[in-house]
């Protein structure tokens, strides 16, 4: 069975520095981080103290209210240091890695029931994977959800190719799926313009959505408002399909293996292509970081920023290099041309050189200003609510208005674009960031 | 270069700080700043509102150069006078400038001002209301008066809500209201609309009475507007007397294309508009008007349709919204027309009207998406 979703509204950023479908290094890194700032709604409360031994798969951090939720060592090894932030804040556990990677056997076998899956996915530490709408934050264990959405791909600028990544992995998505479908209803979505090549039209068990349209037509959270919207009570879990094929290694191998192909983009990449590498690699490791340049873990859009001495994150499987936009364009906003700089309003002349990809750097290209045009936002916003509603109940704070106009429906990502288009330079995503804060507060 | 007198100088605790907003000002004005993401999208769309605000005045652009012609063809239709082409246009825009000179000093004068008490940059939405300003009003008008409706408009429709982007009513339609409710005497009528004061020959000389189409049209119908020389042709070029921007319809729709082209302002506002004012004007015409199509060739209706009532701010912001907006725009603006002994021209009225309910419009139609949202989750 499968349905097909076409959405018209949205942008695909035309960025340069798009990776080629090719491995171009393999990363075994000397240390590797556990980070919990990874993960939204996760307290953590240390398992390890630094000189012990762990094992890949082995707990380093439970969740302070449910300590059920773990968080594992994506490596074997010892841990070399707790590093801790203002106010003594958790903010990662480094582990100096064994040169022969000894792993937790979680025994290789098909979990028969929904409660043998969460404790798979709990002791494994892939729990935290899941995602659950409203809110964005790591699912609770002692939720059902009404489904569980997996897309299968992405249309965010640059984005890692998961037909090229995950294509030979469908035993695990496989298995991964089936287990999932034990808790709820697995929809997976996939990538129309791969419709007949992608592997993950052969996936089973999974209500199959063919989705077609610009970015953010593959964000899980525009798919899910369109195939079943989270009204207020119901939750819904999300995961990549990245997780999903860890998950399905687990069952299938009894292994934590979390080894994924990062892809390396962006305009600043010294060199573009995919490395093999593990979350909380060292970005260094993984590339060459020189002059001026920013680290995006993730996309341009909804990415977030990476000091060069930072690691890769749990859910990155992308990396973006960008120029700081720091220098200044004489009469920029006034020449009637600028063939630097990418516009998606028809004030400028982008539009002339639709294939162009653009070398883009972080100037904010204007001045913060109050709201003025706010059709820009609808533009790129394909789900059913009204954007500048929901971003001015969150700016006011106002609970009852956020509801109504669909706050339980996205996260900031859903809105990424609106950031990229909006004249007025206004942070929509932290402004909705915020108002989730908030719900979750209120309603707590 | 305005950035050398930044560090220190212009910063908090700096001896000038009370002037940096201007000082950000003129230094964004040359040069895009060199402000890089903090939070959010790392990268960011070229567009920003000066552009979007540049893009307004560039539409513009071609009612102002034909208002300075008239200007100056209307002076020497009236007096006999034998100007070329030059002539006229060189006089219509002597005549003008000034107009642009108060309406840009006395406005951007406050904007700085009150960016500087509140602390923020300054905005650029005074670049349109003080271009569209001396496109409004009758070319005679009096610059004192004309400082006083800007200094009244910016300070008490803009300022007092937050600035560009937080105001409810359209700052220029304000000022012109404030004119024609202060100032009748020099806003309507039948002495206003032809220039002569700075002609040395016509020192001394009768001042000639002439009414704009709509005041005939109003009185005596298609038949005395083609008594008075005025052919429908006469009125879709527009040299004809008017308020100094509002008389070409050629030039408004030039403006026009360039503003739904670029997507600054809405074209569903503009058709809508037209919309409600051709069918009321047919109601009318059954009663035993003008032909409506008249309606939107005369006075400020095809003007406010283009560039008044597409204002973001002002307007609603739902695009159902927009078409309920321009629609009851154009509807009221012909009905003030048809059905109303004291004032020829609606137009003004009309928007600002729709202008304090677009936010009930907006409202209506959200609710209604928000009832069918919770039908379908019902459902669901």
């Amino acid at each position: 069975m499968s349905n097909n979703l076409d959405l018209k509204k949205g942008l695909d950023i035309p960025i340069k520095g798009a990776a080629a479908p090719e491995v171009i290094k393999s990363v075994a890194p000397g240390i590797v981080a556990v980070k919990p700032t990874d993960f939204k709604g996760f307290v953590p409360r240390l398992l390890v103290k630094e000189g012990d031994t762990v094992l890949a798969g082995s707990p380093v951090m439970a969740d302070k209210q449910k300590p059920e939720i773990l968080l594992t060592a994506p490596v074997s090894g010892t841990v070399q240091q707790i590093v801790r932030g203002e106010k003594r804040k958790l903010l990662a556990v480094l582990i100096k890695a064994d040169e022969t990677p000894r792993y937790t056997d979680f025994g290789a076998k098909i979990p028969e029931t929904a409660e043998a899956v969460k404790k798979l996915l709990l002791e494994s530490g892939l729990w935290v994977s899941l995602v659950q709408r409203p809110y964005g934050i790591v699912a609770n264990p002692s939720d059902t959800p009404k489904a569980i959405f997996i897309s299968s791909f992405s249309t965010a600028p640059l984005a890692a190719d998961t037909d090229f990544t995950l294509g030979d992995s469908l035993a695990d998505i496989q298995a991964g799926v089936n287990a999932l479908a034990k808790i709820a209803t697995v929809h997976l979505s996939i990538n129309r313009k791969v419709e007949s090549s992608t592997p993950f039209h052969k996936v089973e068990n999974a209500v199959l959505h063919v989705v077609s349209g610009p970015h953010p037509a593959g964000n899980v959270g525009v798919q899910i408002s369109h195939i079943s919207p989270v009204c207020k009570g119901e939750i819904v879990w999300t995961v990549s399909p990245l997780h999903v094929a860890a998950l399905g290694h687990v069952i299938n191998s009894g292994k934590l293996d979390l080894v994924r192909k990062v892809a390396v983009t962006g305009p600043a990449a010294e060199k573009t292509g995919y490395v093999v590498a593990l979350p909380g690699t060292p970005v260094s490791e993984i590339t060459k970081v020189e002059g001026d340049v920013r680290v995006v873990g993730g996309n341009v859009l909804d990415g977030c920023l990476l000091a060069p001495d930072s690691y890769l994150g749990f859910f990155d499987d992308q990396i973006t290099l960008l120029r700081e936009g720091r220098e200044r364009e004489w009469f920029g906003w006034a020449k009637p041309f600028r063939p630097k700089v990418h516009s998606s309003s028809w004030c400028y002349f982008s539009w002339l050189t639709p294939s162009k990809k653009y070398d883009m750097d972080t100037n904010l290209h204007g001045g913060p200003r109050a709201f003025v045009q706010t059709k820009c936002f609808e533009d790129v916003t394909p789900m059913d609510i009204f954007p500048i509603y929901l971003i001015k109940a969150c700016l006011a704070g106002d609970i009852e208005k956020m509801e109504k106009f669909g706050i339980y429906e996205v996260i900031p990502e859903d809105l990424a674009l609106c950031d990229y288009v909006d004249p007025s330079k206004n942070e929509i995503q932290a402004i909705i960031q915020k108002g989730i804060d908030l719900m979750i507060k209120e309603m707590a | 270069m305005a950035d050398q007198n930044k560090p220190g100088l212009f910063e908090k605790g700096g001896k000038l700080y009370w002037l940096h907003s201007s000082i950000d000002a003129f230094d964004t004005f040359l040069r895009v700043p060199g402000t890089v993401t903090r939070r959010g999208a790392h990268v960011r769309d070229g567009i920003d509102l000066k552009r979007v605000m540049i893009m307004v005045v560039i539409a513009l652009v071609p009612a102002a150069l034909f208002a300075m012609y008239n200007v100056g063809y209307q002076t020497a239709h009236t007096y006999s006078l034998d100007w070329g082409f030059w002539n006229m246009f060189w006089y219509g825009l002597l005549r003008m400038l000034p107009l642009f000179v108060v309406s840009y000093l006395v406005g951007l004068g406050i904007e700085f001002a009150s960016s500087q008490i509140r602390e923020e940059e300054v905005n650029e939405g005074y670049l349109v209301t003080g271009f569209l300003i001396p496109l409004i009003v009758p070319v005679d008008v009096p610059l004192w008066m004309l400082a006083l409706a800007v200094a009244f408009s910016v300070i008490f429709v803009k300022e007092v809500f937050g600035g560009t982007g937080m105001n409810i009513w359209n700052p220029a339609l304000v000022a012109r209201a404030f004119l024609f409710f202060s100032y009748p005497s020099s806003m309507s009528g039948s002495s206003v609309w032809v220039s002569k004061t700075w002609v040395p020959s016509l020192k001394g000389v009768d001042a000639i009475s002439t009414a704009t189409p709509l005041a005939i049209a109003h009185d005596g119908g298609v038949q005395g507007l083609s008594d008075a020389g005025y052919s429908f042709m006469d009125l879709v070029w527009g040299l004809i007397p008017g308020s100094t921007g509002e008389t070409s319809v050629v030039a408004i729709l030039i403006g026009a294309i360039i503003l739904v082209w670029t997507g600054v302002a809405s074209w569903k506002i503009m058709l809508s508009s037209i919309a409600g004012g051709l069918l009321v004007g047919w109601l009318g015409q059954l009663g035993g008007g003008i032909p409506a199509y008249y309606h939107i060739v005369m006075g400020g209706f095809l003007f406010g349709s283009v560039f008044m009532a597409t204002d973001p701010v002002t307007a609603a912001q739902t695009e159902t919204g927009k078409w309920i907006y321009g629609f009851l725009v154009g509807a009221l603006a012909v009905v003030v027309r048809l059905w109303n002994p004291g004032y020829m021209e609606g137009m003004m009225l009309a928007i600002l009207l729709m202008n304090t309910f677009a936010p009930l419009i907006d409202h209506c139609v959200v609710s209604v998406s928000i009832k069918r949202r919770a039908k379908k989750a019902l459902t669901a």
